[in-house]
């Protein structure tokens, strides 16, 4: 029977730790490589290798629609997924504080062990380590937590890799969903807000990315829309592409409870965090067919065409520009300053 | 508004021939909206939009950063400010660069989050940096009221807080009539006429002859406001267009809340220096609860930064030789810069040229 609460022994190495693995994490995980428990797991597979590392940090552990441990498969696995790649093993290290209610770290471990399941991967090996708990610190989060690291390894089939140089003049530029909810949700229970209506998009999307794929879309650029939002990506398209991106602010889709949370705060939909959403770019003709296979795939029901690619005009610079509802015009740049500390 | 008068309202802007006119918007929440509606793009060249000194943390002297970094390092005492204030350098130093050097600065997104602080550190003195203006100054009154309520006696404020009025008749006095800083007209700042009423607004535009109009915030409100201001050039009144929330008295409520515990005093403005009765400060009876907000007056900005000259619309944002060369929102060197309603900040994020 664990205790309560993770305690240094836990990260000793010894008892504590056995325990700890063969109660919790092993029975979550389990796999046939796993449940080898050896130093390090040897698994099968050859061919061109896509492998990616992130950590994570986010504050407060659960939220409204996820916790820690479904964003750090998630976000593992749609980096995979971005370069092409087909994601299959992901390895877990874990660090707790001490303190941290055995209950918080259980429904982590096994709402992480669910959403690999859902994204195809398996979690093949693992690292826990505990270390000293917080002494009440900055802000109203007093809690012990803990922070995640993923590291992922997928396939990747041969063929072309979406890249943003391969943006053309007259391509159409794409959104799986509604923008905002991850970063909206983290930030309102921050500031101690509870809002029903606001959940976290955090979503594993392979669904999406291999319907694009079988519904034979030409991908020029696809990217998820994480930290820094979609103006952040957008503009990144635009400066390595050369090509002046355009996008119509009013068919950027976002729902009604982030719009009136940004509202109150200020902030801008386009440069928030997201945990579940993409941007694509595709050939103008394949634009319309891109949005419904989105669509018909998990968690891309709101996907949208939002904006277009064009020549940048002579003397200017590339640049993202946002058509505003009122007709007015206005260039978006990368995100500036801070952001949200500790949203992923 | 309907699509028709809005349509309306932008042909007229856009066509617009007569003599240029100068129009400032002395509110940071205006500044900001103008740029995220990229209203610019639809003016005609003759109408000028100019951002005043409505963003507090953008005419904050460098005397009361200074102070609040030297409170942040004072063992025992923790500074609490809204993010935005962080990153603003005082003559050498940001609450930012003090919290790295380990310094106690918390930022948060409401003032009554203090209050939370002081009663789990009892040992521990919290100051509030207190900037704003009419629209904040009951917030932070409130957060005292409550304070007291609780029985929490660990907590202060450091205040900067700022009146419009006079900062206005400043504006007006040091334009020169055909040079540059000359205001033909101004949007009165919609949230701070919620408090303190359209009334004031009216006095002013009698008084120098110049047309105001309180303006809400949307995009459609703000076309329409400019082109009513365009309309009004050369006449001395004040409309409401933001009836929805604006009365002519104002909000009778928080108005005696900062009567109760503030009273006027000069202050010291960024580019314009020390403005008779242009601030807040608390009244004698509540001074204990002041953390030295006296004579912080200095104002020692970083060398060639103009936010001087821009704040009182001598020079648009884009002709500081600092603007976007040595200065942007990633290393801002003026407060102008920092700030989400800075109108540098703005002009830069949203590529505004004119």
């Amino acid at each position: 029977m664990l205790e309560e609460r993770i305690t240094m022994a836990h990260g000793s190495g010894g008892e504590s730790t056995a325990r700890l693995i063969a109660e919790l994490f092993a029975p979550c995980f389990h796999n046939e490589y796993l449940d080898k428990m050896t130093d390090s797991s040897v698994v099968p597979g050859s061919g061109r290798l896509a492998v990616t590392t992130d950590s994570f940090v986010v504050t407060p552990v659960e939220y409204p629609g996820g916790n820690i441990g479904r964003l750090a498969v998630c976000g593992t696995v749609n980096d995979l997924l971005m370069s092409g790649a087909e994601p299959r093993y992901l390895t877990a290290g874990f660090i707790l504080q001490e303190g941290l209610p055995v209950e918080v770290l259980r429904r982590v471990v096994s709402s992480m062990a669910e959403t690999a399941r859902e994204a195809g991967v398996s979690i093949v090996t693992g690292d826990t380590k505990v270390i000293e708990g917080k002494k009440g610190g900055e802000g109203t989060d007093q809690e012990p937590g803990l922070m995640i690291n993923t590291a992922g390894i997928g396939f990747v089939p041969d063929g072309v890799v979406p890249e943003p140089d391969r943006i053309r003049a007259g391509d159409k530029i794409l959104v799986s969903g509604t923008l905002g909810e991850h970063h909206a949700t983290i930030l309102a229970r921050r500031m101690g807000l509870d809002n029903e209506s606001l959940a976290s998009d955090n979503a594993p999307l392979g669904e999406m990315v291999r319907a694009l794929r079988d519904a034979g879309i030409r991908v020029h650029a696809m990217r998820d829309i994480t930290r820094g939002g979609l103006a952040t990506v957008l503009h990144e398209f635009a400066i390595s592409s050369g090509r002046t991106l355009i996008i119509q602010e009013s068919l950027v889709p976002v729902k009604q409870a982030v719009r009136d949370f940004c509202g109150i705060l200020g902030l801008e939909p386009v440069y928030m965090g997201n945990e579940g959403k993409i941007a694509i770019v595709t050939a103008p003709e394949d634009a319309e067919r891109a949005v419904r296979a989105i669509r018909a795939a998990r968690y891309g029901q709101d996907a949208a065409i939002i904006g277009e690619a064009a020549d940048t005009a002579e003397g200017r610079k590339p640049a993202l520009i946002c058509r505003t509802p009122v007709g007015g015009e206005r260039v978006l740049g990368p995100l500036y300053g801070e952001g949200l500390p500790r949203i992923c | 508004m309907n699509r028709n008068d809005l349509e309306q309202v932008r042909t007229f802007l856009h066509e617009y021939d007569g003599p240029e006119i100068r129009l400032m918007e002395v509110c940071g929440t205006h500044t900001a909206s103008i740029a995220k509606n990229g209203i610019p793009a639809l003016l005609s060249p003759a109408i000028h939009l100019i951002s005043g000194p409505g963003c507090p943390v953008c005419v904050t002297v460098t005397d009361y950063i200074d102070r609040l970094v030297s409170l942040s390092r004072t063992p025992g005492t923790a500074v609490v400010s809204f993010g935005d204030l962080l990153r603003v350098r005082g003559s050498r130093l940001s609450l930012a660069d003090a919290r790295a050097d380990g310094a106690d600065v918390r930022m948060v997104y409401a003032p009554m989050q203090m209050l939370d602080f002081a009663a789990r550190e009892p040992d521990r003195t919290f100051v509030f940096a207190a900037v704003g203006f009419e629209t904040t100054a009951p917030v932070y009154a409130l957060t005292l009221e409550e304070a007291a309520r609780r029985e929490l006696r660990n907590v202060k404020l450091l205040t900067s807080l700022k009146t419009m009025p006079e900062v206005i008749r400043a504006v007006v006095r040091a334009g020169t009539p055909d040079g540059r800083g000359r205001i033909d007209g101004f949007l009165a700042p919609g949230h701070v006429c919620a408090v303190t009423g359209s009334n004031e607004y009216q006095e002013l535009a009698e008084e120098t002859g110049l047309p105001f109009v309180v303006s809400g915030f949307t995009g459609p409100q703000l076309l329409a406001s400019i082109a009513a201001l365009v309309k009004l050039q050369g006449r001395g009144t004040c409309l409401n267009f933001y009836p929805e929330v604006v009365t002519g008295t104002g909000n009778a409520e928080a108005k005696a809340l900062c009567r109760k515990y503030y009273e006027p005093c000069d202050a010291s403005w960024r580019g314009l220096g020390s403005i008779p009765r242009s601030g807040l400060r608390l009244r004698e009876e509540y001074r204990t609860l002041d953390a030295g907000s006296s004579g912080l007056d200095g104002d020692h900005a970083a060398r060639g930064c103009e936010c001087a000259k821009v704040l009182t619309g001598q020079i648009m944002p884009v002709e500081c030789p600092l603007f976007g060369r040595i200065c942007t929102p990633q290393y801002p060197n003026g407060a102008c810069m920092v700030s989400q309603e800075g109108s540098c900040y703005n002009w830069y994020i949203s590529g505004r040229t004119r």
